[in-house]
């Protein structure tokens, strides 16, 4: 197995949804403390037809290729999903986009869960003051 | 353009001249050296020369060197070989000497960690302040392979020299580059490893000084006077001998540094907020590692690779493990430093212009990283 697949050496090498979302809804800010990678996302949410979706996701990463290029990969699948949608998106959801993965790069889908996560909660929690 | 290669610390190209003298004993000369006929007697007189060739570079008798299948199994035996209650060492050592300390800890060894400056370099007094009645081992890196940072190895060896204490130093890097007379250094075991020297893999070497009490970990046809049984890898010795020979004869040391030299004032000067890890002055000659903030390790790797240059981050064998360089910890930075570091290391056959190739890319690698963490 390489230990960079074709699909992750694309998305690290050309991200699509690099940077900050300057008036985001919801920022989801998180951390590895053993690998020490630092995971960063943002949503920009709208209201369509009474529901609430994902207009727009971006991504800054300080850590490894893997924890990059999967950073660009749950924007993508976050992208255009109602909130609803977005917090049932689990690790094998992401797994499963991601591809082949060496075993010590598994914890870099679990930040992106993470912090996908903590995104829509912090949304949340400011349309709740 | 040809691909880059700047990880000479991980392991180095077999020489054209010691894969010339190999090739031999991997086709006609196929003898084994416990044969009687010609065949075994070729092959035995051909690791005899190796062996000669060996503890002349050490200034050594050749009875005093043990050919092993690797360094970190020269110091394995070195440290699992003799029996110690009370063992020093530092914390920047190699994981082929950690790890057996760390083993050794569990079945009730007392071992001690000596720290480092902010340099890399460990202090003779601490060594000298961490002696108690019951230590057997001291063992000391010679140079650092992940900062290139040279021990005050002859010090520390002159401090133990009317002492029962033994004195372990694992030369591994320190071979190309440094005076490896086991008389001047004070040494009783020093390892070293014949892939680092522009030699094959899978052939180490541990100098035993005559006298040292040591037992083997490998018990079968008394090979190596016992104390490594199994097979000669005569092809492998031969090419560690020719790789050593080799040495003193090629005057790349002073190209090496002032490459080595350009590489670190060109990146502290071009990428701000990087800064050079291990010691400016008591450093190899062919060692560059810098920390620059707000970039990761693996990714600069992979991205330099991209442009054809093989870097390495810390050290090869802790690549693929998450934890940060428990050498730069020791150095006092903290994880997110650690993490973001590179290292560089040149060899006999880097140029000028793969440096200048390599001045030219980093930047803008380092420059890309940086925008997709967010920072600077």
């Amino acid at each position: 197995m390489v230990y960079y697949s074709k699909k992750i050496m694309e998305h690290f090498l050309h991200p699509r949804h690099l940077g900050k979302i300057k008036d985001a809804n919801g920022v989801g800010d998180t951390q590895n403390l053993r690998c020490g990678d630092v995971m960063k996302i943002y949503i920009k949410v709208e209201k369509k037809d009474g529901k609430e979706r994902i207009k727009e996701a971006k991504f800054e990463t300080l850590g490894c290729g893997h924890a990059i290029a999967i950073s660009d990969m749950i924007c993508a699948l976050a992208e255009g999903k109602t909130l609803k949608q977005a917090k049932k998106i689990t690790f094998d959801d992401i797994a499963e986009q991601v591809g082949e993965v060496p075993k010590p790069k598994l914890h870099c889908i679990r930040l992106a869960e993470t912090a996908l996560k903590s995104a829509i909660k912090d949304h949340e929690s400011k349309k709740k003051k | 353009m040809k691909p880059i290669y700047l990880d000479y610390a991980a392991t180095t190209p077999v020489d054209p001249k010691v894969l010339k003298e190999m090739l031999p004993y991997l086709k006609e000369e196929c003898g084994n050296p416990s044969s009687i006929h010609n065949f075994g007697q070729k092959a035995q007189m051909a690791v005899d020369k190796a062996r000669e060739r060996v503890a002349g570079f050490l200034s050594c008798s050749p009875s005093e060197i043990v050919f092993t299948g690797s360094a970190t199994e020269a110091n394995n035996l070195a440290i699992f070989g003799i029996s110690p209650s009370h063992i020093i060492t530092t914390k920047i050592e190699h994981h082929a000497v950690f790890e057996p300390c760390e083993a050794l800890e569990k079945e009730g060894v007392e071992v001690t960690y000596l720290p480092v400056g902010k340099e890399g370099i460990v202090k003779v007094s601490d060594v000298e302040k961490a002696i108690k009645e019951n230590t057997v081992l001291v063992s000391v890196m010679y140079a650092n392979n992940e900062i290139g940072s040279i021990q005050p190895i002859a010090e520390i060896g002159k401090l133990l020299k009317n002492s029962k204490i033994l004195f372990h130093t694992d030369a591994v890097q320190a071979v190309n580059y440094l005076d490896c007379d086991v008389q001047k250094l004070g040494v009783d075991l020093l390892t070293l490893s014949a892939h680092k020297i522009y030699g094959p893999k899978g052939i180490g070497a541990l100098y035993i000084k005559k006298g040292t009490s040591i037992r083997p970990l490998i018990y079968g046809g008394n090979q190596e006077h016992g104390m490594r049984s199994g097979t000669e890898n005569v092809a492998g010795i031969v090419g560690l001998g020719t790789a050593i020979s080799q040495i003193p004869n090629i005057p790349n040391i002073p190209k090496t540094q002032e490459l080595r030299d350009k590489l670190i004032d060109s990146i502290l000067e071009k990428i701000p907020n990087s800064k050079l890890n291990g010691s400016r002055e008591y450093r190899l000659a062919n060692n560059v590692n810098v920390t620059f903030e707000g970039a990761e390790g693996e990714s600069m790797v992979i991205a330099l690779d991209q442009e054809g240059i093989a870097a390495s981050t810390g050290s090869a064998c802790s690549t693929r493990s998450l934890e940060p360089s428990h050498v730069l910890l020791a150095l006092g930075l903290t994880p997110e430093q650690a993490h973001g570091s590179l290292r560089l290391t040149l060899g006999r056959y880097t140029t000028k212009q793969e440096i200048d190739y390599v001045l030219k890319i980093l930047p803008e690698v380092i420059k890309r990283l940086r925008k997709i963490s967010g920072r600077y």
